[in-house]
């Protein structure tokens, strides 16, 4: 493969070297959070955290480990750059995002750190691109200070029993209310929009409920607006887990196997609408 | 206790069918109109230049619980996309909706959906709405002339010949054939492509002709209808007379109906035969004037709006008919009329009980596609709408 011939001196350069053989295990789960043009990256020895954030209200993260990655080197502790989501995603299905069994686009990333492009090798079936795209200086990122000594509710649901109701909410509702208590009704999803109101009931003894642990009765109300995105995180994940803390923020946590059967997580914070009572 | 209103539960796969009819009559008009009855529950519809009227009549035995107050008859409507939004995904209905339970709650205005699904989950759907006058047009399928049958199969594979964007088709019947054209205006005629189909009356499970004719309408309105009967597998029975007459489509099963009505164009009126047939419920005797003669009635459609069921009263009925004679003749476009002349006089009255013996007929005529150049070469007489729906919003 002619990505791999690259000479060793090359490789010196970059503080970052990552390798994937299909692409796809990082361009499907950062599809799960794009809906920001911007996004930082972060990389650490464990891995790949890249973070999307909105309004100052919403932050999603997509982590990718690095034992997911054929090769994954790092010169420094901690390796972090903003650049446009939108366009990395489009170099990444650059050779045309149908998928031809056996057939895959091998990638290559490479950083060579602060003021540098980001350099994506893409190749496939013996064609190589070549895309450099600039970087900026990494914006701060919130820090939700969600921990889990916190948490006053917590469940985890098969995601396949939330896509439905997720993609059927209600969107003339300008909030999205959730409910968690140990007594009926359990888990609820509320919308208030301009023909009534819905509710969603999971019941804690359903099937799709995994794990049901309320400790204290919240109701708390969210910007539709920020939440609708996880759909799509929701339509590629496995299961979720939905944690409130003592604050009424909120975490979701989605559990994303990717082509190879390997598992990623992508997880949304969001802090509550600030109208609620 | 007993709340005023309804509460119904509807099972298994009669949910999805109850679906479907909501969705195709959204295909007619904006607002579902709601009326618990004794005979069962009939959703309505109606298109906004009352050209066409489509009403779904679900029978008690469609339901696995069918309660309705005994006395307070209890009408409402409401937009029709909110109840759409309940029966989103169609597909996924079948496979994890196990029950839909429907309460009309008066007191609180409030209609709620609640459907029971797999593994637990509730969906709750309350809905607002408004109180309504009944929306019941009065038609005759059984006195019509021309009666056909055919499975739905027959009628969409013939309507999807024709674009999408076609308004107004034609169908013309004789002893053993009919025929679908898409109908051209004069003037766009010589550049436009016609296109004609053919049916043997074999291909029709019934094929009863009594007049040779040719009826036009609107097409679009036709569709909601022919997905709903091939997605059942119901037949569709079509009734018809002569054109201006309106053109009656529906579907049945043991509990429940269907019934699509056009209205159709109507030819120059000196040309058109004198029809006496007429609606179940017969119209208000006519005023002495031009308005009200018997070339009139034969392609009438009376929209009873009553607040009071039985027969209507000469009295106030022919009040709006005498208005309407008494103004002098306007341009064609009749849904101007609509909105300026009779708007204001019944909206005042519409979202409140009006006395108890309000009635008011409105009419359509068969030829009111407000789209076709025919209608400004009518006289006016023909093309006025009398009185409208009171609580007709825009």
């Amino acid at each position: 493969m002619p990505l791999s011939t690259q000479s060793q001196a090359d490789d010196e350069q970059y503080v970052l070297v990552a390798s994937l053989d299909n692409a796809r295990n990082l361009s499907n789960i950062l599809k799960a959070i794009t809906f920001k043009d911007h996004a930082i990256f972060n990389a650490t020895p464990n891995g790949l955290k890249v973070t999307v954030e909105d309004s100052k209200c919403l932050q999603a993260n997509a982590f990718i480990q690095a034992d997911i990655f054929q090769e994954f080197t790092i010169r420094e502790d901690v390796v972090g750059f903003q650049v446009n989501l939108t366009v990395l995603l489009d170099c990444l299905n650059i050779f045309g995002g149908s998928i031809v069994p056996g057939l895959s686009t091998a990638l290559r990333m490479c950083y060579k750190g602060y003021g540098y492009p980001l350099t994506l090798f893409l190749e496939e079936g013996g064609v190589v691109t070549v895309c450099k795209i600039n970087t900026q200086e990494p914006e701060e990122l919130i820090d939700f200070e969600f921990c889990s000594a916190n948490v006053t509710n917590k469940v985890i649901l098969l995601s396949e029993s939330l896509r439905e109701p997720f993609s059927e909410l209600d969107t003339t509702s300008e909030v999205l209310e959730i409910t968690m208590s140990p007594d009926q009704p359990y888990f609820r999803l509320s919308t208030f929009g301009n023909s009534g109101n819905a509710h969603y009931d999971y019941p804690k003894d359903s099937e799709m409920m995994e794990l049901f642990r309320c400790t204290t009765t919240q109701t708390n109300r969210y910007k539709m607006s920020l939440l609708k995105p996880s759909t799509k995180a929701l339509a590629l994940s496995s299961k979720v887990s939905v944690r409130t803390d003592s604050r009424g923020f909120l975490s979701l946590q989605y559990l994303v196997r990717n082509d190879c059967g390997q598992v990623c997580f992508v997880e949304y914070y969001c802090c509550p609408d600030e109208e609620v009572e | 206790m007993y709340l005023q209103g309804m509460d119904c539960i509807v099972t298994g796969g009669n949910v999805k069918v109850l679906a479907k009819a909501i969705h195709s009559l959204s295909r007619i008009g904006d607002e579902l109109y709601v009326e618990p009855q004794d005979d069962g529950l009939a959703l309505r519809s109606v298109n906004s230049s009352r050209s066409a009227y489509a009403c779904f009549l679900f029978a008690p035995l469609y339901f696995s619980r069918y309660t309705i107050p005994s006395e307070n008859v209890f009408r409402c409507r409401m937009a029709i996309k909110s109840v759409q939004a309940v029966f989103r995904s169609l597909a996924s209905l079948e496979k994890t909706v196990e029950k839909c339970h429907i309460v009309l709650d008066k007191k609180k205005n409030r209609l709620t959906f609640t459907l029971h699904c797999k593994h637990g989950l509730l969906k709750t759907h309350n809905l607002s709405f408004q109180d309504s006058e009944s929306l019941q047009a009065v038609f005759d399928k059984d006195s019509c002339g021309n009666v056909f049958k055919a499975k739905s199969r027959l009628l969409v594979d013939t309507v999807m010949h024709f674009p999408s964007s076609l308004d107004e088709v034609t169908v013309s019947v004789n002893a053993d054939r009919m025929w679908f054209r898409n109908h051209v205006d004069e003037e766009t005629e010589s550049k436009a492509m016609l296109t004609e189909l053919c049916l043997a009356s074999d291909e029709f499970d019934e094929f009863s002709v009594q007049d040779h004719s040719s009826i036009t309408f609107c097409l679009k309105e036709l569709r909601g209808l022919l997905v709903f009967a091939e997605s059942t597998g119901l037949p569709i029975s079509m009734y018809f007379d002569e054109p201006g007459s309106p053109v009656v489509l529906s579907v049945t099963d043991s509990v429940l109906e269907g019934n699509f009505v056009l209205a159709t164009l109507s030819d120059d009126p000196s040309q058109r035969k004198s029809n006496t047939k007429r609606a179940q419920t017969p119209p208000p005797p006519p005023p002495d004037d031009d308005f009200m003669n018997d070339d009139m009635d034969s392609y009438l459609i009376a929209m009873d709006t009553s607040m009071a069921p039985g027969p209507s009263t000469a009295a106030p009925a022919t009040t709006p008919l005498a208005e309407y004679t008494s103004k002098p003749p306007v341009a064609a476009n009749h849904r101007t009329r609509i909105h300026s002349d009779d708007e204001q006089e019944e909206d005042e009255t519409s979202e409140t009980d009006g006395p108890p013996n309000k009635k008011f007929c409105s009419l359509f005529f068969g030829s009111v596609l407000p789209s076709s150049s025919l209608m400004s070469t009518q006289p006016l007489t023909n093309q006025e709408v009398l009185a409208s729906d009171s609580e007709e919003d825009s």
